[in-house]
C-alpha cells in the first residue's frame, strides 16, 4: 500500500473507543484508504462491549460481545496487533514499540489505553479468590473459581460493582455479597434516600449489602477465607471481586513523558490533545475537562471529535452529559443533569413509594424555572423526557411534581410534550440527532416510521433509548400538521381495524379474497390476514378454517391449536369454570398417555397437553370429544377461560354460587373471536380467590347480587380492572358484558386487550360507563342482539373438523407421505415427562 | 417417486403431490429424496414456489405452515413461529436477518406439482 506522509495513524489500545475511533475514521474517509492504521491491543481478542460484560454469565459468549471481527479489521485495511500492547514511544522519531518488537513509525498517535481496576491497598489483595472485573479473562477466572466457591463478595457499590454482583448471582453462588466504603450505594449517582430503596430491591432478588465498611485486610492462608473490616467485624466468603473505581491506564503516556496528572489520566484539552500535538488521547485514559469520563457515550464522542480532526474538520470536545440510566439486576435507576444538588441552589422534590419500591427526585432551581437533575430508582420511564427537560432548560410546569407524579387526570405530558422541545434538543445522543432534524424528516420527505427515520439519519441505530420519543415526535408532527393519524393496518389495507369491520359488515363479505379485492390491494401478508380472519369471525362466527379462510389463520390458528417449540402443537380441551368430573379426567390422562402427550395444569384451571404431532390432532380430538370435550380456544383471539373459586357450594364463606356463574358465562362466551385474547373469573365473595380483578371482564359476589369489574389485565403490565357495575342481578350482569364485548370487539386495534383499549380511549371509565352501561349513544340494543347472534352460531371448530373429511385431510405434515411424522420432532427426559428440545 | 431430468439445466424434476393437496394461497410441506420442501400455491397471482421448509431462524420445519403474501410486489412467506419472512423468488429474508431459505423451480402437468431439485 502506498502511502504518503502525514497519514500514518497509529491507536495504542483496542478497546470500545478504539473500535469506535477505527469505526469513524473509516467512514469518514469513505472507503478510500486514506490513512493507514495500525491498532495494537494487549487483550487477545479484538474489541468487544466491555459495558454488558456481566452477560457474560447469563449465557451470552465472547463473540456475542465481540464489536468487530479480525475480518472487519483486514477488510478495511487496518492493520491490527492482538495480545501485543505497545511499550513504548519515541516521540523524537515518531513511532512507537510493541512488546513483540514491532517498530511502527506514525503520523499521529490515538492514546486509547483505556482503564484498569483501581485496587485499594488492603493486605491480602494478592490471595486467591481475589479477582477483578475488567475484561473476559477476567470473567474466565472468575467463573472458573465460583464452580468450587459458595459466598462470594463484591467490593465496591458503584455502577460497576453491582454489575459485578449480578455476575455472582447469575453464577449461582450460594450468597453474594456487596461492601461498600460509603454509607449508600452507587454513592456517585443517587442520594440516600434511593440507596434505601435500591437497596431494598437487591435484598429481595437476594444480594446481602453491606454499607459504611471499610475493609481492613483479607484474611486467609492462601486462598481468601474472610473480609475483616476496621469496624471489628468480619465476613466470610471465599472469593472477592474488587470493582472499587478504575485508574487510567496513563503508565505509557507517563513514561513518554506526556503531561499526566497526579491522580491520573492523561491531560488532553479541548481538541483532545495532548501536550505533544501529535499525540491524541480519547477514552477512560484521558482527563478531558479535569476529570475522567467513565462512561461509553462521550467516550465514542471522542473518537468522533479525533476522527474529525484528522480529516481535517473543526471538532472540540464539549464537557458532556453524565446523565445515566441503566437497569441494574432487573432494576431501573437513572441520574441526570445535577442529582445530588442541594440547598438553598434548588429546591427538591422527592416522591417515594415503598410498597412499590420506586423513588424519584427532581432539584428545581431556586426560582422555580428550571430543572437541575434528579434521580429515578425503580421506575425510570420518564428519564427521557426528564433529561430534555434538564438539558434545554424548559420552563417548567407551575406544578412541578407533575413532572415526576404526571398530570393526573390528563393525557399530555407536564411539559406540553415532546412538541415542547427546543428545535435543537438532542434527541439520539448516540448518532447526534436532534429534535428539528426528525421533524423535518416528517414535514419535508412524509416519513412517518421509526424506519424511515432511521434510514434517514440513524436516529434510535445505537442504544435505541429514544425510540419512545422519536415515535411521539413523528405522531405529534403529523398531527400538528393536520393529518389524521390512522392505525392502518398495513400496506395492503389503509384503513384502521375499526373501519374495515364496518365496511366487511355493511357489505356482507364472508372471506379474506372478498375483503382484499373490495377495500384492499396487493396479495395481502402475515398482519392484514390473520386480522381480516378474526373480523370476519367476530362478524358471522363461521368455522374459521371453511371457505379459504384456513390459510389468513395465525400460526394456531390454522391448526387450531398452540403451536410448540420443535413445530408439534399443545391441546387444551374446555373445562369450563374449572370444574371437571373423575370420568373426565380420566379421559383428558387416556389420552395422553395415549399419545405420549407432556401435561400440565394451566394458570387458568385447565389441563393443557404438549407435544402433539400435527397429524394426531384430529385422533386426539376425536376421543376428547366423544368423552363431551369441546375445543377450549387456547389457540384463538377469543374468550380463554373463566376461572372460579368453589364459592357457596363448599366455601363456608361464599355468598353466591360462583362456579354455576362461571360455567354459565363460560359456556355464552366459548368461541367468540375478538380483537386478542379474553379471560375472565368469578369469585363467591369479597376474598376474591378466583382474581376477578386481573381479568378482562371479572366477576365478584356481594350479599346482594354480583358486581362487575372490566379492563383488568395481568401479564407484563399488569393493572386492576375497573368496577362497571355494582350489586346488579345476573341478568342485569350479562346484559352488560354482552354490551362491553361487543363494544370491544367492534372499536379495539387488532392484538389490543382490553385494558390497552381502555386506557387509549378519550374519556376513559366514564365515557366506557356512558356507553355500556347508561347507553348513552342508544347503541345497548343492537349490541346485544349482535352479541346473541355469535353466541346462537356458536359450533366447536374442532367436532367439525373432526366430522368433515376435506377440512381433515390438511392436518398433515407431509402431503405426499400424510402417515409419516416430521423426523425432525425431538424430545428430551424430564421430571418423568417429555419436554420439547431447545432451540438449535 | 416420477423423475424427470432436464438435461440442459441440470435440474431434477420430482413428482411432489397432486396440486389439489396444497391448498389455496397457502403452503403444505412434501418430502422428497430425504428433504423436507415446502410447496405454495399462490393461487392469488396464480404462481407456485417451493423452498426450504425448514426457517433458519430457530432451525423449525415450518415454513409451509406460514402464511404467504407480498411486500410490495415480492411474493413472501412469514415463519410461523416468529413470523421472520422471506421473499419466495430468491429466499432472502425480508425481516432484515442476514441468513436467507433455498429456493426451488415448480411445474405443475396435468394437476400434478413437480419440484426441480
Amino acid at each position: 500500500m502506498k502511502t504518503s506522509k502525514r497519514n500514518r495513524v497509529v491507536v495504542v489500545g483496542n478497546g470500545m473507543v478504539s473500535y469506535k475511533f477505527c469505526e469513524k475514521l473509516i467512514a469518514k474517509t469513505n472507503g478510500s484508504v486514506e490513512f493507514s492504521v495500525t491498532v495494537f491491543g494487549e487483550e487477545p481478542r479484538a474489541a468487544y462491549d466491555r459495558v454488558h460484560l456481566s452477560a457474560f454469565f447469563s449465557g451470552q459468549t465472547a463473540d456475542d460481545l465481540a464489536l468487530a471481527s479480525t475480518e472487519w479489521y483486514q477488510e478495511n485495511g487496518i492493520q491490527l496487533h492482538l495480545s501485543d500492547p505497545v511499550v513504548a514511544i519515541d516521540r523524537e522519531r515518531q513511532e512507537v514499540r510493541s512488546h513483540h518488537g514491532h517498530i511502527v513509525p506514525y503520523d499521529y498517535l490515538v492514546l486509547a489505553t483505556g482503564s484498569g481496576a483501581f485496587v485499594p491497598p488492603v493486605a491480602g489483595v494478592e490471595k486467591e479468590g481475589v479477582f477483578v472485573y475488567r475484561t473476559i479473562e477476567d470473567l474466565e477466572l472468575i467463573q472458573a473459581h465460583a464452580r468450587k466457591a459458595r459466598r462470594g463478595a463484591v467490593l465496591g457499590g458503584g455502577l460497576l460493582g453491582l454489575e459485578a454482583a449480578k455476575a455472582l448471582l447469575d453464577l449461582g453462588l450460594d450468597e453474594a455479597h456487596v461492601v461498600e466504603f460509603a454509607p449508600r450505594l452507587m454513592p456517585r449517582q443517587i442520594d440516600a434516600a434511593g440507596s434505601e430503596v435500591l437497596q431494598r430491591q437487591l435484598e429481595a432478588l437476594g444480594l446481602h449489602i453491606h454499607l459504611s465498611k471499610s475493609t481492613q485486610q483479607i484474611v486467609g492462608t492462601e486462598s481468601i477465607e474472610a473480609l475483616q473490616f476496621t469496624d471489628g467485624t468480619s465476613l466470610d466468603v471465599d472469593m472477592l471481586v474488587i470493582s472499587a473505581g478504575i485508574r487510567p491506564r496513563d503508565e505509557l503516556a507517563k513514561a513518554a513523558g506526556l503531561a499526566t496528572h497526579p491522580r491520573g489520566g492523561i491531560v488532553v484539552d479541548d481538541f483532545l490533545q495532548t501536550s505533544d500535538p501529535a499525540i491524541f488521547a480519547v477514552g477512560e485514559c484521558a482527563l478531558a475537562h479535569q476529570m475522567i469520563y467513565g462512561l461509553v457515550a462521550p467516550g465514542y464522542e471522542m473518537a468522533e471529535v479525533v476522527a474529525s480532526r484528522l480529516c481535517g474538520q473543526e471538532k472540540a470536545f464539549a464537557p458532556f452529559d453524565m446523565s445515566t440510566k441503566l437497569k441494574l439486576i432487573g432494576v431501573d435507576v437513572a441520574s441526570f443533569g445535577d442529582p445530588l444538588a442541594e440547598e438553598p441552589g434548588c429546591r427538591t422534590i422527592r416522591y417515594e413509594n415503598r410498597a412499590k419500591g420506586i423513588y424519584k427526585r427532581v432539584n428545581v432551581s431556586a426560582d422555580g424555572k428550571e430543572l437541575l437533575g434528579g434521580i429515578l430508582v425503580g421506575d425510570a420511564e420518564q428519564y427521557n423526557m426528564l433529561l430534555q427537560t434538564c438539558k434545554n432548560k424548559m420552563v417548567l410546569p407551575p406544578n412541578p411534581e407533575d413532572l415526576i407524579l404526571g398530570t393526573r387526570g390528563g393525557e399530555e405530558a407536564a411539559t406540553g410534550g415532546v412538541l415542547g422541545l427546543p428545535d435543537d434538543a438532542l434527541i439520539c445522543s448516540c448518532e447526534a440527532v436532534t429534535k428539528a432534524m426528525i421533524c423535518q424528516e416528517v414535514t419535508e420527505r412524509g416519513y412517518t416510521s421509526v424506519e424511515d427515520i432511521k434510514k434517514a439519519n440513524k436516529a434510535c441505530t445505537g442504544c435505541g433509548g429514544c425510540t419512545p420519543l422519536v415515535k411521539d415526535l413523528i405522531v405529534g408532527t403529523m398531527k400538528q400538521q393536520g393529518v389524521y393519524v390512522r392505525n392502518v393496518i398495513c400496506e395492503h389495507f389503509a384503513y384502521s381495524r375499526q373501519e374495515l369491520l364496518d365496511l366487511t359488515k355493511m357489505n356482507n363479505l364472508r372471506t379474506y379474497n372478498e375483503v382484499l379485492d373490495a377495500f384492499g390491494h396487493g396479495d395481502g401478508c402475515e398482519t392484514c390476514k390473520p386480522l381480516v380472519a378474526s373480523v370476519l369471525a367476530s362478524l358471522w362466527n363461521e368455522n374459521v378454517l371453511e371457505k379459504g379462510r384456513a390459510t389468513v389463520q395465525d400460526s394456531n390458528d390454522r391448526f387450531l391449536a398452540n403451536i410448540q417449540k420443535g413445530g408439534t402443537y399443545s391441546v387444551v380441551p374446555r373445562i369450563p369454570g374449572g370444574e371437571i368430573t373423575p370420568d373426565k379426567l380420566i379421559v383428558i390422562g387416556e389420552v395422553a398417555k395415549r399419545y405420549g402427550l407432556y401435561t400440565k395444569i394451566t394458570g387458568g384451571q385447565r389441563i393443557d397437553l404438549f407435544g402433539a404431532h400435527v397429524s394426531d390432532l384430529p385422533r386426539i380430538w376425536e376421543e376428547l370429544i366423544a368423552a363431551g370435550f369441546e375445543s377450549g380456544h387456547a389457540y384463538g383471539k377469543a374468550l380463554r377461560t373463566v376461572k372460579s373459586c368453589v364459592g357457596s357450594t363448599w366455601c363456608r364463606f361464599g355468598v353466591q354460587d360462583s362456579v354455576s356463574f362461571a360455567i354459565e358465562v363460560e359456556d355464552r362466551y366459548k368461541g367468540i373471536r375478538s380483537p386478542h385474547k379474553l379471560k375472565s373469573a368469578v369469585s363467591g365473595c369479597i376474598r376474591e380467590c378466583a382474581e376477578a380483578q386481573s381479568k378482562d371482564f371479572g366477576i365478584i359476589a356481594t350479599e346482594k347480587g354480583w358486581n362487575l369489574y372490566v379492563c383488568g389485565n395481568g401479564g407484563s403490565k399488569p393493572q386492576h380492572a375497573q368496577l362497571l357495575a355494582t350489586d346488579v342481578d345476573k341478568e342485569t350482569c350479562i346484559r352488560l358484558i354482552d354490551r362491553f364485548l361487543m363494544f370491544y370487539i367492534k372499536t379495539a386495534d387488532p392484538l389490543t386487550r382490553t385494558a390497552t383499549w381502555l386506557n387509549k380511549m378519550e374519556g376513559g371509565m366514564r365515557y366506557l360507563k356512558a356507553v355500556v352501561v347508561d347507553d348513552v349513544l342508544g347503541i345497548g340494543e343492537e349490541l346485544e342482539r349482535e352479541m346473541q347472534g355469535l353466541i346462537t352460531a356458536f359450533k366447536c371448530e374442532w367436532k367439525e373438523v373432526v366430522e368433515n373429511p376435506e377440512l381433515r385431510k390438511r392436518f398433515t405434515h407431509f402431503v405426499n407421505v400424510p402417515e409419516v411424522k416430521d423426523p425432525t420432532v425431538d424430545f428430551a427426559e424430564m421430571r418423568g415427562q417429555k419436554r420439547a428440545k431447545e432451540w438449535a | 417417486m416420477e423423475l424427470i431430468t432436464n438435461d440442459k439445466d441440470k435440474i431434477t424434476w420430482h413428482l411432489a403431490c397432486r396440486a389439489e393437496d396444497v391448498p389455496e394461497d397457502g403452503g403444505a410441506c412434501a418430502l422428497i429424496e430425504g428433504r423436507q420442501i415446502a410447496i405454495f400455491n399462490f393461487t392469488r397471482r396464480n404462481e407456485w414456489y417451493a423452498t426450504d421448509n425448514q426457517c433458519p431462524h430457530r432451525q423449525q420445519m415450518a415454513l409451509a405452515r406460514g402464511m404467504i403474501g407480498s411486500q410490495l410486489d415480492e411474493p413472501k412467506v412469514a415463519c410461523p413461529f416468529h413470523k421472520k419472512t422471506f421473499s419466495l423468488r430468491d429466499g432472502s429474508c425480508l425481516s432484515g436477518d442476514a441468513y436467507r431459505i433455498e429456493t426451488y423451480p415448480v411445474r405443475v402437468k396435468e394437476g400434478l406439482v413437480y419440484v426441480g431439485l
